[in-house]
């Protein structure tokens, strides 16, 4: 039995009932209430490569949403739109219905979070790296930080290069949580690490998902996808190829989305 | 203040070494002969051009405006060759050009406004292309580092960025560790200055027949303007590097690469 029938027969994860989150063919514009960042006419193009061309997507204001698709489709250059570490060449890209551009980068990143492929100590302590974040942070506070990432208080004066792969990567989930952000981008977040410390993350991420923190998850890996999102956007070749619910996604996967899910699993 | 010449006689004489040097590169198959021919030659004609226009520049009647045109002259010039040598970096003649002008603006000021040596023609033509020659490199490696610097911190820069910080903030430690790449063989040179080799203008006043502690007045003057003028001149160039590698949203630049 292939990875795809065996995922088309499991159901009934989702929670709530949003509509269809992409509608290609639906005219671009402000209003849509239900969408957390809409994107209109987006194209990134570097170095004379068009990264991405989208005509029309949204991510759900309810839930998290995956981007999803082969490495080098666009993934990451989207979610970056997203905290405005990039900038489309041309289109709109809408948060909470508000132009993004006219926004305040720094205001914005602070509630739009980020979580790197590969977990990057910056110099100094465990504390020393929180404080980058929020350079009022006492040390109660760190502590309290730090626990919510699963890691002792004792681990606040180590030297942040020096933990490994799995504790640098939750020291910078609390980093990007120390700005009291609402939505959370992971990109490729899990990645770098071993089985165990990708399903703590994982662990971690569902847990502030449920106190009301939006994620929004890059990943190549549709299993992972399953397991943590909702909604899934996936990027093939810079386009948005399918998206809506994970659930309705994988149960009628189009041609080549389906060529890209039987890749993953085999 | 004694003078001497050594004549075009002395000139030729010391063509002697420039031999000693294509014989050993023969012999050892070095195969720098034409090289270093051709070196000796391009040295002998560029000086004797510059001597030339130097000697109608620097006649006593001659206004000091042609001191000043030919000071823009070196700038521009040595904007060029700064340019020419860090092709990696987008923009640099101009951030060149500026930031030359800034350190000769604040040397000559206070050299002639404190007073240091006479406002003449003699004076502000050597003292503005010693500057020069000595910032040159130092611009080189400031703008070179600060590129290298970033592009190695892409990483952390994006996740200062990713929290909040200001691009200026977030490239900060990034630019200082660069500048202080780029001067620190101009602090080592002033800390050993005299111990391992004569410095330029000290060789040459001595040469010329200058007392010792006269021409160690001279050189110190001189050691301390192109200290200040390198560093003046890294620090605009490392600030300019990052503030174009940095776009208005505080972003970091796609050029930059990774």
């Amino acid at each position: 039995m292939s990875g795809v029938h065996r995922l088309l027969r499991q159901k009934g994860r989702l929670r709530g009932s949003p509509g269809v989150v992409a509608r290609l063919a639906a005219p671009p514009g402000p209003g849509d209430p239900t969408a957390l960042f809409s994107f209109d006419g987006i194209q990134v193009v570097r170095a004379g490569r068009q990264v991405l061309d989208i005509d029309h997507a949204t991510i759900p204001l309810r839930g998290a949403t995956g981007i999803v698709g082969p490495s080098g489709a666009g993934k990451s250059t989207l979610l970056r739109l997203c905290n405005r570490l990039e900038s489309p060449s041309a289109g709109i890209v809408r948060f909470r219905n508000g132009d993004l551009a006219a926004t305040d980068p720094l205001q914005h990143r602070r509630d739009v979070a980020m979580v790197f492929q590969h977990p990057v100590a910056l110099p100094g302590t465990v504390a020393d790296n929180l404080r980058e974040a929020d350079p009022t942070l006492d040390d109660a506070a760190v502590e309290v930080g730090l626990a919510a990432v699963g890691l002792p208080a004792d681990v606040a004066t180590r030297v942040a290069d020096e933990l490994s792969g799995g504790e640098r990567q939750r020291v910078s989930l609390a980093r990007s949580m120390a700005t009291r952000p609402h939505v959370l981008l992971l990109d490729e977040a899990t990645s770098a690490l071993d089985a165990t410390s990708a399903g703590r993350i994982e662990t971690l991420v569902g847990t502030l998902a449920a106190s009301g923190i939006i994620p929004i998850w890059v990943s190549h890996d549709i299993e992972q996808v399953r397991r943590v999102a909702e909604h899934v956007l996936v990027i093939i070749d810079g386009r948005v190829a399918q998206a809506g619910p994970v659930d309705q996604v994988l149960a009628g996967p189009r041609p080549d989305v389906r060529r890209f899910i039987e890749g993953t699993m085999s | 203040m004694s003078t001497s010449s050594i004549g075009l006689g002395g000139v030729a004489a010391s063509l002697v070494l420039i031999v000693v040097a294509i014989v050993l590169s023969l012999r050892n198959r070095l195969g720098l002969e034409r090289t270093i021919a051709w070196a000796t030659f391009r040295a002998f004609v560029q000086l004797a051009v510059i001597g030339a226009a130097l000697g109608l520049v620097l006649s006593p009647n001659a206004s000091l405006l042609w001191s000043y045109l030919w000071v823009v002259a070196m700038i521009v010039v040595g904007g060029a060759t700064v340019a020419n040598r860090a092709k990696e970096v987008p923009g640099l003649f101009w951030l060149a050009i500026l930031a030359l002008t800034v350190a000769e603006g604040v040397s000559l000021a206070v050299v002639f406004g404190l007073g240091i040596f006479p406002l003449e023609s003699r004076t502000i033509v050597p003292t503005a292309g010693l500057l020069l020659g000595n910032a040159i490199s130092s611009t080189v490696l400031a703008a070179r580092r600060s590129v290298t610097e970033l592009r190695e911190h892409r990483a952390q820069i994006e996740v200062r960025l990713s929290l909040g910080q200001a691009g200026p903030d977030a490239v900060r430690p990034h630019v200082r560790e660069a500048l202080r790449t780029a001067v620190t063989p101009q602090i080592e040179q002033t800390k050993i200055v005299g111990l391992v080799a004569l410095p330029g203008a000290m060789t040459g006043l001595l040469l010329a027949g200058v007392k010792p502690l006269a021409a160690v007045e001279v050189q110190s003057a001189v050691m301390f303007l192109i200290l200040g003028s390198v560093v003046i001149t890294s620090v605009v160039v490392g600030q300019g590097v990052a503030h174009r590698l940095l776009t208005p949203e505080h972003q970091l630049d796609a050029t930059l690469g990774s």
